[in-house]
């Protein structure tokens, strides 16, 4: 007990068909953002400072859905979302509809730090970075030629293309199966979807905070806003914990997961992982979605009711583990 | 069990010197909202459909900071936000950044009903709008001459003001009561009906002054609206502080995970998660219970419940 801990997710829900070397790709990245998370934690930043450079890792590497690599609107651009939280005080700060600041998760905590607000969107938030001499780019930056690729089948299936895909399990199987409804050509489609990002830490004085940052779905609406910027659905941070959430945004908001497994700890004394289980298995109904969560007595948990999630924990005992199974 | 309903206009440093002129309009908006609210109920509407017409009813109101009526950004626009909940299914709609859509809580419905979505903000909702052929207007249409004035105080004030403050005084006593930046003026709904069946609605301008594109507590799902199957919320006051307290739905946590009633959720949140001055709410449960708490000095508001009970108030009634 005790200790600082660390957990990072790169996202709920994976093609099972994943390519081996996608996999390994993905891996890696987690592990070499796990190990800029745990230096930092040694040297004693505090979780705020931390969660945000970890998810800064993140977005900047294409291989997520997070700032480059972010998943298309339908209009071929990226819109990014973002929140963080720092469960000391319970501050926080959001942004939405971002498509030039290279670091939206520094741009919600801009926001959070440098404004009398706590959630800014689109032009606004786009001003408010300039204001603030954040860096800036121009919109193609985000746009990788996978993503591009995955867009035009997603419109050619004339669906949303969630930002994971979950193959249609049939009740009878243990879920190894893999019939998956996005088919194209007679070709499944087994190109690895990159997912939203997040990492939930809890300092060596306890503190707990947690970050979350997307493109959102693929080929969603222009002014689509999900769960990830929404405090309480996919960050939250308090006293006890801190948890970052993955997956269906619109299942993730209703049922406002994140807050939900601080409030089961507060108002029912559940423990984290505990706290977690409770909330995939009941707060989600046929929603698929993951999470994790950092307690401020140095636990960390994770759950999903999604086949695998991309995730990485590390605890001051010595504990590393990257997974996606 | 039994229908009830409750609907607010914002809470906040309402002056008990409020002038007459200013409580009259705003009183007599609340009756009629009642009414219609209650007459709705009576008629077996759906608590969906109840909780939409009445906040049309009050957007479309000038006097209260929704629609027509809204705070005014730095800029001098008006950005509404809105969001509706059906406690039965757990639907929602949400949206942010209007300009010209006329009732912002329609339009709120019509992602949840119509969009595979839950929030659109800005650009993207309104030309959803459009798409829908939802009644637009110039965005002229929503800025009232009095929130021109109080954009400008605020702005000579160079701070964010509640809108229901009295005009900004050289020694602002009353301002000292406040949380300098304490913000008010939204207007939702909750609604039950006889079966049980809960929803909620609620919808605003924002808070004057606010930095353009904004986001407050109103379309966040949690934060200033949530129902599920016990009770539905909806909650007033300082956005920031709402958000980070995610006020309505701890009202039903608390119910749901240490056995509170609906009344004492809703007072244990209001005393509890929001620091004093900056929330209010109005909550229905289940069984036809209605609460109305506020840490504010004020909060315009109205219930009424099937057994005949019914209330319209502005500052905190004697037994308080």
């Amino acid at each position: 007990m005790g200790g600082w801990a660390i957990a990072l997710h790169g996202g709920a829900g994976v093609d099972p068909n994943l390519p081996h070397h996608r996999q390994e790709e993905a891996k890696e990245v987690l592990a070499r953002c796990l190990n800029m998370g745990i230096s930092a934690l040694r040297s004693s930043l505090p979780a705020l400072d931390v969660v945000e450079l970890v998810v800064r890792e993140l977005e900047s590497d294409p291989v997520f859905n997070s700032g480059r690599g972010s998943a298309l609107t339908e209009k071929g651009t990226v819109e990014m979302e973002a929140s963080i939280m720092d469960g000391m005080g319970r501050r926080c700060g959001a942004v939405s509809g971002v498509t030039t600041v290279k670091n939206p998760i520094s741009l919600a905590r801009l926001v959070m730090d440098k404004s009398p607000h706590s959630y800014l969107a689109f032009s606004g938030a786009e001003d408010f970075a300039r204001l603030h001499g954040l860096e800036v780019v121009d919109n193609d930056y985000f746009i990788t030629e996978d993503n591009k690729g995955m867009l035009k089948l997603a419109k050619e299936a004339n669906a949303i293309m969630f930002d994971y895909r979950i193959p249609t399990v049939l009740p009878d199987t243990c879920g190894a199966s893999v019939e998956n409804p996005l088919q194209m050509n007679g070709l499944p489609i087994s190109v690895y979807a990159p997912e939203t990002v997040g990492c939930v830490v809890v300092d060596g004085q306890g503190r707990c905070a947690a970050a979350t940052s997307t493109g959102g779905l693929m080929n969603k609406m222009s002014g689509r806003i999900g769960d990830s910027p929404l405090i309480g659905a996919g960050t939250y941070a308090g006293s006890l914990c801190g948890v970052s959430c993955t997956g269906e945004g619109e299942a993730i908001i209703r049922g406002t997961l994140a807050r939900d497994v601080a409030a089961v700890m507060e108002y029912k004394g559940l423990g984290l992982q505990e706290a977690v289980d409770f909330v995939v298995k009941e707060r989600l109904d046929e929603g698929k979605a993951g999470l994790i969560a950092v307690s401020r007595d140095g636990e960390v948990a994770c759950g999903f009711n999604t086949n695998g999630m991309f995730r990485g924990f590390a605890t001051e005992d010595g504990s590393v583990e990257v997974e996606i199974w | 069990m039994g229908w009830a309903i409750a609907l607010h206009g914002g809470a906040g440093d309402i002056p008990l010197t409020l002038p007459p002129e200013r409580r009259l309009p705003r009183e007599a908006c609340l009756r009629h909202c009642l009414q219609l609210g209650v007459d709705a109920l009576k008629s077996k509407k759906s608590p969906l459909d109840v909780v939409e017409l009445v906040v049309r009813e009050l957007e479309n109101n000038p006097h209260f900071n929704a629609g027509k009526g809204s705070v005014l950004t730095t800029n001098g626009t008006v950005e509404m936000e809105a969001c509706i909940m059906d406690g039965n299914t757990m639907k929602c709609g949400a949206v942010s950044g209007l300009t010209t859509v006329v009732n912002a809580i329609s339009l709120a419905r019509l992602v949840m009903e119509r969009t595979p979505h839950i929030y659109l903000g800005f650009d993207g909702a309104e030309a959803f709008a459009r798409e829908h052929g939802v009644e637009t207007l110039d965005a002229s249409h929503f800025i009232t001459p009095a929130n021109i004035e109080r954009l400008k105080q605020a702005k000579e004030a160079n701070r964010a003001q509640i809108d229901y403050m009295q005009p900004v005084q050289k020694n602002e006593k009353d301002a000292a009561t406040t949380d300098g930046d304490s913000q008010i003026g939204t207007v939702g709904c909750v609604a039950v009906d006889n079966d049980g069946n809960l929803a909620v609605a609620t919808s605003t301008g924002g808070f004057v002054n606010k930095m353009v594109g904004r986001i407050g507590d109103t379309p966040i799902v949690g934060a200033g609206t949530y129902a599920n199957s016990l009770c539905a919320v909806s909650a007033t006051g300082k956005g920031e502080a709402i958000i980070h307290g995610t006020v309505a739905r701890d009202v039903a946590a608390l119910m749901e995970f240490k056995g509170l009633s609906l009344e004492e959720a809703a007072a244990c949140v209001v005393k509890e998660r929001v620091p004093k001055g900056n929330v209010g709410l109005v909550a229905v449960s289940a069984t036809g219970e209605v609460t109305m708490p506020f840490n504010t000095t004020g909060m315009f508001r109205a219930c009424a419940t099937e057994d005949g009970y019914s209330e319209i108030a502005i500052w905190p009634s004697t037994e308080d």
